[in-house]
This record gives C-alpha cells, sequence and structure tokens, in this order.
C-alpha cells in the first residue's frame, strides 16, 4: 500500500489538468464529480497508507519514494521523491481530509457561479501543492510546492476578477509573501553552496556537524528561512496581506487562508527544527514573533465589522500561538495547535460562509443579528467552532491545544514569564472576540432575513468538522486531567520532545491551567456582557476618547497599512514617475530623430510613376560616374 | 568595327526611350517608350556577341525578347485596370501611393 503514495499528490493535479483543460465543456454535475473526486481518493489512499504507516512501520521509520531525477548534474542531484514520515503524514491527512470536506461543500456554496470549473480547477491544483509541499523530500522539490500554494492562493483571491479591488487584493497577497519566498530561496541557496545538498534529511545532519551552535552561518540560514515562514503564514511584519485576502470566495479562505497554506511557515520550522536549534537567538525571535502577532491580530479581531476580517485575524492569531509554541521548543504543542485550528478554523469559516450564503452575501455583522432561531445548523456548528477556539475547558479540541502550548511556555526553559502573560492575554481576548461574533451574529434582534439553511452537501462538512473540533483533543489528554498522551509520542519520531524546566510539577500545572480556563471564560462572560444586552455597554466605552483612539486603530490592524504604504509604496511610486521622466529624454531625441527622418522620406513618395522613373535614372546615372571616376 | 555604330545606335534608342518615359503622360505611349529601351538593351547584346564571335550575345537577345513580351502581357493587364478605374490614361493621375 505504501507505494501508492506518489498517488496523493497526482490525482489534485490530474483533476486540475481535466478541469483546466475541458472544464468548460463539462456539466457543472461532472466538474464536481472530478473536482471532489479526485481529493476523495487522494484522502481514501492516504488513509491506505496511514493504515500501514501505523502498522507496517517499525518505529522511527519513514517511507522514502523516488518517482524520478527531476535535475541530474555532477554537482546536484534533485529527486522528485517523496518522504513520508509521522510529521507530513498528519499534513497529508489534514489537507486530504478537510480539504475534501472543504470541495464538497463548495459544489453547493459555489452553485450559481460562472467559474464553477475554473474554481475546482484552481482548488485541485492548490490541493496538489500543498501536498507535494508536504511530502517533498528535498527542498527545491519543497520551494515548488510552496510557489505552487502561493500562485493558487493568487489566482483564488481574485476568482471573483470583475471586481477591481479584488485583484488588487489577490497582488497585494503575492507581492507580501514574495518578500518573504525571495529571503527563502536565497537562504535554499546558502545552504546548497555551503552545505552540496539539497535533502532535507541530510541538511539537517550535515547542518548539525558542520555548525555550531549559535554559529553566524546557520543564524543567516534560520533568519532567512523564518522571513519565508512568516510570509507565508501572515506574521509580523508581513501580515498585511492576509485580511485583504478574504476577498476571495469563503471555502477558499476556509481552506488555503485557514487550515493549509498559512501553516506551511510552522510545517517549515518544525521540519528544519535542528536548524533553528543551532540558531537559538533565531528560536527566540520566533516566539517573540508569535506572541506579538497573536496579541496584534486578537486585538484588531474584536473590532473588525466583516465577519471573515475577524476570522482572518483570528487566524493569524491562531498561528502567532504556533510559532510561540515552535519559538520555546515545543514542537509537537505547535502541531497540534495546528491540527485542532485546521478543524475548528475551517468549520469556522464553512459556517460564515453559510451564514453569507444566507444572508445573499453580507458580511457586515452589524447588519447581522438573531440568526440563531433561523439557522440552527449554522449556528450550533459555530458555537462549536468559536468554543473551540476560545478554549472552552474540557469539551473542545483548542482547550487541550492551547492548553499544552500555553503549559509548555510556562514550562520551558527557553520561554520567559512574560511569554506567558502576553499569551494568557491572547486566550482572554481570543474568547473575546470569538463570543463577539456569535452574541452580534446570532442573538439579538433579527437585521436581515435568512433564506433558508444550507443544503446537505453544505451541511455534511460543518456536521464532521464540528465532531472533529470536539473531539481530536482527546488525542492528548493532560496527566493532571486524566493524562492520555498519544499525539507527543506518535510525533515524537520526527520531533523532539520539549524538557521541562526543573522546579515544575503536578501542581504547577494544575495551576497554569486554572489560569488559561478562567482567562478564557472570562473573555466569553465579558463578551456576553458586552455584547449580549440590547443597550450595549460596548458603544458607551467606543464613545470614549480612549476607545476614540484604539478602534480606529485596531480596525486598520495597528496601522501597518497606512506604514508600509508611506514608507514602500509612496516613495517607489515617486521614483518610478520622477526618475521614469530623466530616463525617457534619452529616448526621446532617438523618437524625434526617427520622426523628423521619416517626415522628410516620405515626400519622396509621390505616386507618380514618372517621378520614380526618373529618380531611377539619375541614380543609376550618379552611379555610373561613380564607377567611371 | 561594326560594333561601334551598332553599340552608338542602341545609345541613342535607349535615350529616346528614357525621353519619352519620363516626358510622355499616356502610360501606353511610356510602355512603348519601355519597349524601345528594352531593345536598345538587347540591341548593345547582340552587338557584344558579334564583336566577340560568341553566341551569348544572340541567347541574352531572347531572353530579353521573352522577357519583354512577360512584361508587356502584365502591363497591358495592368494598364487595362487602369483605365477602367481612373477612366483616363493619365500616368500623373495614379498618386494614391503617395507618402
Amino acid at each position: 500500500m505504501m507505494n501508492l503514495l506518489w498517488l496523493i499528490p497526482i490525482l489534485p493535479l490530474a483533476g486540475f489538468l481535466i478541469l483546466a483543460l475541458h472544464g468548460e465543456h463539462l456539466s457543472r454535475r461532472l466538474v464536481a464529480w472530478v473536482g471532489c473526486g479526485s481529493v476523495g481518493m487522494s484522502a481514501c489512499i492516504t488513509a491506505l497508507v496511514g493504515v500501514e504507516f501505523f502498522h507496517g512501520l517499525p518505529d522511527r521509520a519513514s517511507y522514502q519514494q523516488t518517482m524520478w531525477n527531476w535535475i541530474d548534474t555532477s554537482e546536484m542531484t534533485v529527486g522528485l521523491s517523496w518522504h513520508l514520515d509521522a510529521l507530513s503524514f498528519l499534513m497529508v491527512a489534514v489537507i486530504t481530509g478537510i480539504g475534501f470536506l472543504i470541495h464538497l461543500y463548495s459544489t453547493e456554496y459555489l452553485s450559481d457561479d460562472d467559474g464553477y470549473a475554473r474554481f475546482f480547477a484552481y482548488m485541485n491544483l492548490f490541493v496538489s501543492a500543498m501536498l507535494t509541499l508536504v511530502l517533498a523530500d528535498n527542498l527545491l522539490l519543497l520551494y515548488l510546492g510552496w510557489e505552487g500554494v502561493g500562485l493558487c492562493s493568487y489566482l483564488l483571491i481574485g476568482f471573483w476578477y470583475h471586481k477591481p479591488e479584488y485583484g488588487t487584493a489577490a497582488q497585494k497577497a503575492f507581492i507580501v509573501t514574495r518578500i518573504g519566498d525571495t529571503a527563502f530561496a536565497v537562504g535554499l541557496f546558502i545552504i546548497f553552496t555551503q552545505l552540496k545538498t539539497l535533502s532535507i534529511q541530510q541538511v539537517q545532519t550535515l547542518a548539525v556537524e558542520a555548525w555550531p551552535v549559535g554559529s553566524n552561518i546557520a543564524m543567516i540560514v534560520a533568519v532567512l528561512l523564518l522571513i519565508g515562514a512568516v510570509g507565508k503564514s501572515a506574521q509580523l511584519p508581513l501580515q498585511v496581506w492576509l485580511p485583504d485576502a478574504m476577498a476571495g470566495p469563503t471555502p477558499v479562505s476556509a481552506l488555503i487562508h485557514a487550515a493549509t497554506m498559512v501553516t506551511a511557515g510552522v510545517y517549515l520550522i518544525a521540519r528544519m527544527h535542528d536548524l533553528f536549534a543551532l540558531a537559538p537567538l533565531v528560536q527566540g525571535i520566533v516566539a517573540v514573533v508569535g506572541l506579538l502577532t497573536l496579541l496584534l491580530a486578537a486585538s484588531s479581531a474584536l473590532v473588525q465589522h466583516d465577519i471573515k476580517r475577524v476570522l482572518a485575524y483570528s487566524t493569524m492569531s491562531q498561528i502567532g500561538y504556533m510559532f510561540l509554541a515552535l519559538g520555546v521548543g515545543a514542537w509537537s504543542a505547535a502541531l497540534f495547535h495546528f491540527l485542532t485550528h485546521s478543524c475548528f478554523k475551517a468549520l469556522l469559516f464553512l459556517a460564515a460562509g453559510s451564514v453569507i450564503h444566507s444572508l445573499h452575501h453580507e458580511q457586515d455583522i452589524f447588519r447581522m443579528g438573531g440568526l440563531r432561531r433561523q439557522l440552527p445548523w449554522t449556528f450550533w456548528t459555530f458555537l462549536i467552532g468559536a468554543a473551540a477556539m476560545s478554549g472552552v475547558p474540557l469539551i473542545t479540541a483548542g482547550f487541550y491545544s492551547k492548553d499544552w502550548i500555553l503549559w509548555s511556555v510556562w514550562s520551558s526553559p527557553l520561554s520567559q514569564q512574560w511569554m506567558w502573560v502576553g499569551a494568557l492575554l491572547g486566550a482572554f481576548l481570543t474568547g473575546l472576540y470569538s463570543f463577539r461574533l456569535i452574541f452580534r451574529v446570532f442573538f439579538g434582534e433579527v437585521r436581515t432575513a435568512a433564506h433558508g439553511e444550507p443544503g446537505l452537501a453544505m451541511r455534511v462538512p460543518l456536521v464532521v468538522l464540528a465532531g472533529l473540533s470536539l473531539s481530536v483533543g482527546f488525542l492528548e489528554i493532560p496527566h493532571t486531567l486524566g493524562g492520555l498522551s498519544l499525539f507527543g509520542p506518535y510525533l515524537s519520531q520526527v520531533l523532539p520532545t520539549m524538557e521541562v524546566r526543573p522546579g515544575m510539577d503536578d501542581s504547577s500545572e494544575a495551576f497554569e491551567q486554572i489560569a488559561v480556563t478562567c482567562s478564557a471564560l472570562l473573555g466569553i462572560g465579558l463578551a456576553a456582557f458586552f455584547f449580549l444586552p440590547r443597550v450595549s455597554v460596548v458603544d458607551r466605552l467606543v464613545g470614549t476618547a480612549v476607545g476614540r483612539f484604539f478602534v480606529p486603530f485596531w480596525q486598520g490592524g495597528w496601522g501597518f497599512d497606512r506604514l508600509y504604504e508611506r514608507a514602500f509604496i509612496q516613495p517607489w511610486f515617486a521614483l518610478t514617475r520622477d526618475a521614469g521622466e530623466f530616463l525617457d529624454r534619452g529616448y526621446g531625441v532617438l523618437v524625434t530623430g526617427a520622426e523628423f527622418c521619416h517626415v522628410r522620406l516620405s515626400r519622396t513618395q509621390t505616386g507618380h510613376i514618372r517621378w520614380y522613373a526618373a529618380t531611377i535614372a539619375v541614380g543609376t546615372l550618379m552611379l555610373l560616374g561613380l564607377f567611371a571616376l | 568595327m561594326l560594333s561601334t555604330p551598332a553599340l552608338l545606335l542602341a545609345t541613342m534608342l535607349f535615350g529616346l526611350g528614357l525621353i519619352g518615359l519620363l516626358s510622355r503622360r499616356n502610360i501606353l505611349y511610356m510602355l512603348l517608350s519601355l519597349e524601345i529601351m528594352l531593345n536598345a538593351a538587347a540591341l548593345a547584346f547582340i552587338a557584344g556577341g558579334a564583336r566577340w564571335g560568341q553566341v551569348d550575345g544572340e541567347i541574352m537577345f531572347l531572353f530579353i525578347l521573352t522577357l519583354a513580351a512577360a512584361e508587356v502581357s502584365v502591363a497591358l493587364g495592368i494598364v487595362l485596370q487602369l483605365s477602367y478605374r481612373f477612366r483616363t490614361l493619365d500616368a500623373d493621375a495614379f498618386s494614391e501611393m503617395r507618402g
């Protein structure tokens, strides 16, 4: 069964080819079958491979499959080869599983759209590229997938391209992530010139042998990879593209900008963990970047009006948690949060899509309200998603993963106490903004009437994801609550387990957990106090001087867009305008000269045949005269 | 030598043809002048052939004859079209192609 591995990324690629080349001629039904079927078959093969992966292979094993050599020179051999281990299997399972559910959802969500085949073609290409990224055995193939998902992200954000602002959003996402990608590419060049290989396994072993801990070269490479990861995962300071990326259709936001692509940065850092361990300073930066993004995004999510922008900022914030965990060396905790986050954030986006669908593309939460009775399925699934995101204790997956991260931040030898305080504040804000959404959208008076619940193709993914959002957390239960550890040992084949600082015992863990639980519940309670009453307390708060300053500031994502506009975009346009005029002057001379000659020469073309005959005769005579002389 | 007067005659004919080509406005007469110039050139080849006792001169004459026949057949077709379109044979009237 293991040798079917190559089919997993190839099947969606085949789906893309069929839909891109023949999609216009196929019926909608057939397009849906091809689009969903290719990803569904990938998911089935993943399950088959998974059975053998868990039973057939001994511990610490990985499976390698080479299809052919992509580049083969004397200095460099890059194979088109796949590498399956615990980490990549986790990613593949999430991408194909959740990817299939989102494809299924899209068949109904986009059923009236003209670009039906185009949508599924792009989505299939995305799944294929993302699978290439996570299954790649070498960094070059990984980079191919990395660029592929960036391309699909661009295409799908600008899916409704007839609106110019959507096209601008797509370009913004592409250009901003390009900054990170360029740094990543430079990092690859340095790795290759230094170590003469691009294979991920070899790079890690050779780097550990060749570079001492804290050496400059290790730091430079780690920083460059970090910039790449930061760009893809929308972390500070390259986070500005993600809120605008919500211009794409909602299933795209669920698949690309919540569950899979934006976590590619987390995957990259986890994949290259040996390299980051060689650069402790950079690993510290990872944690700080994560923490800052987490607080920035959480505060911005509090004041957004657009339901999808709230979710976009919350995605940034949750990925901030993953970066924080990576930064303190809690690799498995970061990946566990990735798993739970992809379930509950995909659920939240799909449920939000269902709300938007029912309200005829209304996205402003201030025009929603009281949808609890009109859309019961959507309400309950959204509630489960929001509860999981804010970490409602014991029953939701988000609680277990977030608690693991916070416990790691509390007890890791690499972290500081203030990081934990910041993360705790983040947990509080998460509860506040998640339930602000719930209370605004589903409670209170009805402002826009909904036109019925979504159909079966949209409801099934919601219910399945809701079930997952409640249950995946039980893979890792802290031992203060009984103790069941499946996920950590599973990943310990590839990722080192975190050492706990001395002096940390059960009682301090229990204390830490109570603090986390309280802060999340406090956030939810405060949201109920703020947003549930008819005369909103929060309106008065916004009206004060402090509110008038902070609300627009947070709404603009802490003013980063305006800062970049001033610091980069305007100077650049000024440069192109002024310097362009100066440089054009040289070409202007050429243009005038050509025009001058053109006017003179065209006068000789009189159209009179006798004039031509005379000029030929005179010309011949002159030539003869020249030869005679 | 026989060739000198023949060449002189050829030059005179060529000059006459050229003058006719440049001074006549009727396109039919211009074609006639063109034929005269071609025949002048052919005469020069004959003279050359006679001067060196080679057969090449006569061969070139035959070629020029063929060329002239072909040229006339094409040119007359064009003249017919021109007279049909412009209702005149005045060469100065056909100046549609001025730059």
